[in-house]
């Protein structure tokens, strides 16, 4: 029996009601808007990236449910002063832990607190909700030009 | 007379379930209600005993497939009260006859400067194909508001009526909110002024008693699926003369009486409109779920569906932080809501973890929420199978959400 606290843990729920680097980065230089058809959550992305290639800051606005705000909260906070080639191989893990196998421990040493929302894996249709962040932050990246969608 | 509800709930066997040990709580019944075993037993009979191609054989599996198929359109007839079967044609559902009117009889009689006048609570399948039909012959799209308890504001759609408007578009009853339209007094508007009326009853047809004489509407659509049928299947009635001035929607088999490769003469009405196989099994299964309907008595369920209404929506004015959207003077079996810190898609997630399946979204209806500048509601909606004791597990349900995000 999965237990609903596996998916909505303290960590998640905190992070729900106060969101980490929630709002608008005034001087950002890519930024990028993420929805999912599905439920109408909406994300925007803002990124300052520097000519090294570093993440300096991130920020994000949004209507969502718990697991997509709380996603957001936590990636936005996982970026910060890390590379955009460091944060291609996490978004790799994190999709990787959000539809492996359930026998499957999540990576905590790699994950770090990403690895709370690994609980989605046992509610299939709640994972477009932790991934959404995830591709918007692909779409910022690369200055796309519509939005990220989780199809 | 009261309805029996327990011999209801023992007609439908996928009611008998847990779900996560817990016993299966519906409430997901406007976007599709169950489906008893005699309409289940209708589908299997027919395939297992009579299935055969409709009209076109002289076999006897034809005649008798051909024979449960008409059948299932007189019964169509007879429940919603129209004059003839040449009035009744098969489609896919809702969706696709509001499509074969938009495209039939709206492209032969909506131009530029037209308009076409519809209602802020109608659901996408009734807003899209008008929007599609608008662009294309330059026609406008006019929008009939709605108060905030979710009412269409009379006056205001009155005011929009004119004689540019060659079509009204209304809901019966909203999927999204539950609010029962004043149809008689729109039809009579609409037609003060030269105006055709259709009618959106996909999810009228279980709750209320139709009759599309007595309302004198020109069109009227719904889905078998919303009232105990199966999928795939609905109908459009349209009066009589409006079905012989249109052009047939689609061509193929079945629709026409002659063809040579200079010219094709169509059908008669009602397989003017009706190319191709039809969902042969479907329709007999829509017959069975009008059978059952009508057996069970469409006003026992009415007033049993509404006795939940209230006693639901007692309990949701009691109930802390939760705030109702739509709340019609007029309205039936859908409660939609909002609980302040828990958004609506969680509380789908907590709720089915609980055996309660509700509707969390926007319901087909994204102008609704709009409307009341949400992103999304959860819905509970009501069948002739649901009773108080369900009700309370949905608020107990809802107590844990909140907990969980206390
Ligand atoms: C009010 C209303 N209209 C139209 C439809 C469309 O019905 P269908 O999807 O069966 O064609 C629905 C179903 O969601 C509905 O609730």
């Amino acid at each position: 029996m999965f237990d609903l606290r596996d998916l909505y843990q303290q960590v998640i729920v905190d992070h729900n009601k106060s969101p980490r680097n929630f709002g608008k980065l005034d001087d950002c230089n890519h930024q990028a808007d993420g929805y999912n058809p599905l439920c109408g959550d909406k994300l925007h992305i803002y990124l300052r990236i520097n000519d090294a290639g570093t993440i300096e800051d991130v920020s994000f606005e949004g209507d969502g449910c718990a697991i997509s705000v709380a996603s957001a909260s936590l990636m936005t906070d996982a970026l910060k002063g890390k590379t955009v080639q460091e944060s291609q191989i996490m978004f790799e893990q994190f999709q990787h832990m959000a539809t492996s196998d359930l026998s499957e421990s999540p990576d905590e040493k790699k994950l770090g607190k990403l690895a709370v929302l690994a609980g989605v894996r046992e509610f299939p249709s709640r994972i477009k909700c932790a991934t959404l962040c995830w591709h918007t932050l692909q779409a910022a990246i690369n200055d796309a030009a519509s939005p990220a969608k989780t199809e | 007379m009261m309805l029996n509800v327990e011999n209801i709930r023992s007609q439908f066997p996928i009611l008998q379930q847990q779900i996560y040990n817990k016993p299966l709580v519906y409430l997901d019944n406007a976007a599709t209600t169950q489906k008893p075993q005699s309409v289940i037993d209708a589908l299997c009979g027919y395939y297992t005993h009579d299935n055969a191609n409709v009209h076109r054989g002289v076999h006897m599996l034809s005649e008798r497939a051909t024979a449960a198929y008409e059948s299932a359109r007189d019964k169509i007839r007879a429940l919603i009260n129209a004059a003839s079967t040449r009035e009744i044609v098969f489609t896919r559902g809702a969706t696709e006859a509001i499509n074969l009117v938009a495209s039939s009889w709206g492209e032969t009689n909506i131009g530029a400067g037209d308009e076409v006048l519809i209602s802020e609570m109608e659901h996408h399948s009734d807003i899209v194909p008008w929007q599609m039909l608008c662009e294309r012959n330059g026609a406008k799209l006019v929008v009939a508001p709605i108060n905030d308890a979710g009412e269409l504001m009379f006056d205001a759609f009155e005011a929009k009526l004119s004689e540019r408007t060659r079509l009204v578009g209304m809901v019966h009853l909203s999927n999204a909110l539950g609010t029962i339209n004043p149809v008689s007094d729109i039809i009579a508007k609409a037609h003060a002024v030269g105006a055709k009326v259709l009618l959106d009853g996909a999810q009228a047809v279980a709750h209320l008693n139709i009759d599309v004489q007595a309302l004198d509407c020109d069109f009227y659509v719904t889905s078998a699926h919303k009232m105990y049928g199966p999928t795939g299947i609905g109908v459009l009635y349209a009066k009589e003369a409006l079905l012989e001035s249109m052009p047939p929607y689609q061509g193929g088999g079945d629709m026409i009486s002659m063809v040579t490769f200079e010219k094709t003469q169509y059908n008669d009405l009602p397989y003017k409109f009706e190319a191709g196989t039809p969902n042969i099994a479907g329709a007999i299964g829509f017959g069975a779920a009008v059978d059952w309907l009508c057996e069970t008595g469409v006003e026992l369920i009415a007033a049993h569906e509404q006795r939940l209404l209230v006693y639901a929506t007692e309990e949701a004015l009691k109930f802390e932080g939760l705030t109702l959207i739509g709340t019609a003077e007029n309205k039936a079996t859908v409660l939609s809501f909002t609980i302040d810190g828990v958004h609506p898609h969680d509380l789908g997630t907590i709720l089915d973890r609980e055996g309660v399946a509700i509707r969390a979204g926007h319901h087909c209806a994204m102008p609704v929420m709009q409307h009341f500048g949400l992103p999304a509601t959860a819905r509970a909606s009501f069948a002739a199978y649901n009773t108080e004791t369900e009700i309370d597990v949905l608020f107990a349900a809802l107590k844990k959400a909140q907990e969980i995000f206390a």
